[in-house]
């Protein structure tokens, strides 16, 4: 597994952000949110919904830097990011889609492309694709540029139960096999349990870290019993944090 | 198409009947007209003419239709460039086609330069305006994603904002095609030395409407051409992406 001895890749020190409503007064995202990201890091950021999460997301990806604090990463980085809805060019066929973001062609992105069971759907439009292969071309954008940096902001959300698991496993063993360094965003505990070795979990909005847990047994061999046991942590931690 | 065809016969007869009507001075027959068009096309003068006009209209479209897209894409990006340019452009929509056919007359000569440029110029604020509602309405989506994926100016241009604006474009396109080619009849009128405006001035002069006609017909002809030839097999092809309503 990717352990955290790694280069330090990411580093995340945001000591406010607010955000301007339409009435005029501005309300506190986020407040103190603090922590590091190693190369080859695998790290889940967990929290309810309207905690801030994606707007970490948006300050992380330099999408938004109207913020206190600072963000560092690399001066030469890619990112890949999956952002909550596909966002791809529904103009241009998949291939393209994968080609004009930056995918070099050649076998990596053939296995991704494998991997993710797209081999069939390169020639179709977005438009011709279901929301769930629309999400794994997505996805296969992310991967197929090899970021420094992966991103994915609820990549799962708004599909059925089953699709969402079958689409988990392919993202766990292409983060298993490409070795990126990846920030996933869920509100789902077991979703983050099953995909990455540290959990960062934010408190209701406003937004700071209430816990940061490594899970120390590798991901593929993660048993039911020990799954079990970190959630009901997470859980009285979230617990503890809302009492607080 | 049966029923374009019988259209356009139902037009035909309508304009025998009517030169029966009138007399063939005020309306001459139709065949009367295509007569004065063979004569016109074996002298070669008719080729010359539409030539001429053909070339001004594609000079002066392309013209207003570049600067009047780049226009309308700044402005429509930027709150700075759109208050800034804003009311240049309303004045430029409301100065009639003949100040600035004159104007530019006495300004830069009676040339060419002057008669391609005031045709440009009165195109342009049109296009600029469809535009700039074509990029208000970019997705902020789509910008995102590119800005992650670092996408190059070109390939942004390209693959991102182009295939937003087709539609508005193509709306541009239309009706400015129809637009130019008017307009540059005028020029011509008044101060270019052929082209179909030209021929025309003689046949006003002369109270000749078959040689008006021989002359305006077929320049109609060659848009209709140009308009299901060229435009509409180009507004074919950026749309194919487009799911086939069933």
């Amino acid at each position: 597994m990717s352990p955290a001895g790694g280069r330090t890749l990411l580093e995340v020190a945001v000591a406010l952000k607010t955000r301007r409503a339409v009435s005029g007064e501005s309300r506190v995202v986020l407040r103190d949110v603090g922590f590091s990201l190693g190369e080859g890091e695998v790290c889940a950021l967990l929290g309810p919904s309207g905690c801030g999460k994606t707007t970490l997301l948006r300050l992380i990806a330099g999408l938004d830097k109207e913020f206190e604090g600072a963000v560092t990463l690399p001066a030469r980085r890619r990112i890949g990011m999956v952002f909550q809805e596909p966002r791809l060019l529904p103009w241009r066929s998949v291939a393209e889609n994968l080609r004009i973001a930056g995918a070099p062609p050649g076998k990596d992105l053939d296995a991704i492309v494998a991997t993710l069971g797209l081999a069939g759907h390169l020639d179709h439009f977005p438009g011709e694709l279901s929301l769930g292969l629309a999400r794994r071309v997505a996805i296969a954008r992310a991967f197929a540029i090899a970021p420094d940096l992966l991103i994915l902001d609820e990549p799962f959300a708004s599909l059925d139960a089953i699709l969402a698991r079958r689409l988990r496993t392919e993202l766990t063993s292409l983060v298993e096999r490409l070795r990126s360094t990846t920030l996933i965003v869920t509100h789902d505990v077991d979703e983050a349990i099953s995909l990455a070795d540290r959990i960062v979990v934010l408190s209701p909005a406003p937004g700071r870290v209430i816990a940061d847990r490594r899970i120390e047994t590798p991901r593929l061999a993660l048993t039911p019993e020990a799954a079990a046991d970190i959630r009901a942590e997470l859980a009285a931690m979230m617990a503890a944090a809302h009492g607080g | 198409m049966p029923i374009r065809l019988a259209s356009l016969l139902v037009l035909l007869v309508l304009w025998q009947w009517g030169s029966g009507l009138l007399g063939s001075r005020a309306l001459p027959p139709p065949l009367a007209v295509l007569a004065v068009v063979g004569a016109e096309a074996r002298s070669g003068a008719l080729a010359v003419n539409l030539g001429a006009t053909l070339a001004r209209v594609i000079a002066s479209f392309t013209l207003a239709m570049a600067l009047g897209a780049a226009l309308g894409l700044v402005m429509g990006r930027s709150k700075m460039a759109d208050q800034l340019l804003d009311p240049w452009l309303i004045v430029l929509l409301n100065l009639p086609a003949l100040v600035i056919i004159v104007l530019a007359y006495i300004w830069v000569g009676l040339n060419e330069t002057a008669a391609i440029g005031a045709v440009a110029l009165n195109k342009l604020p049109n296009t600029a305006v469809t535009v700039r509602e074509g990029a208000r309405a970019l997705d902020r989506g789509l910008d995102e994603m590119a800005r992650i994926f670092a996408l190059g100016r070109g390939a942004r241009l390209r693959h991102v904002i182009l295939p937003q604006l087709a539609p508005y474009l193509a709306a541009a396109t239309r009706s400015g095609l129809s637009l130019v080619w008017k307009i540059v009849l005028v020029v011509e009128l008044l101060g270019r030395p052929n082209g179909v405006g030209f021929e025309i001035g003689v046949a006003f002069q002369l109270f000749d409407v078959t040689r008006l006609l021989a002359y305006a017909l077929p320049f109609v002809g060659l848009m209709l051409a140009m308009e299901t030839f060229i435009v509409q097999p180009i507004e074919r092809h950026v749309s194919r992406w487009r799911p086939h309503p069933a």
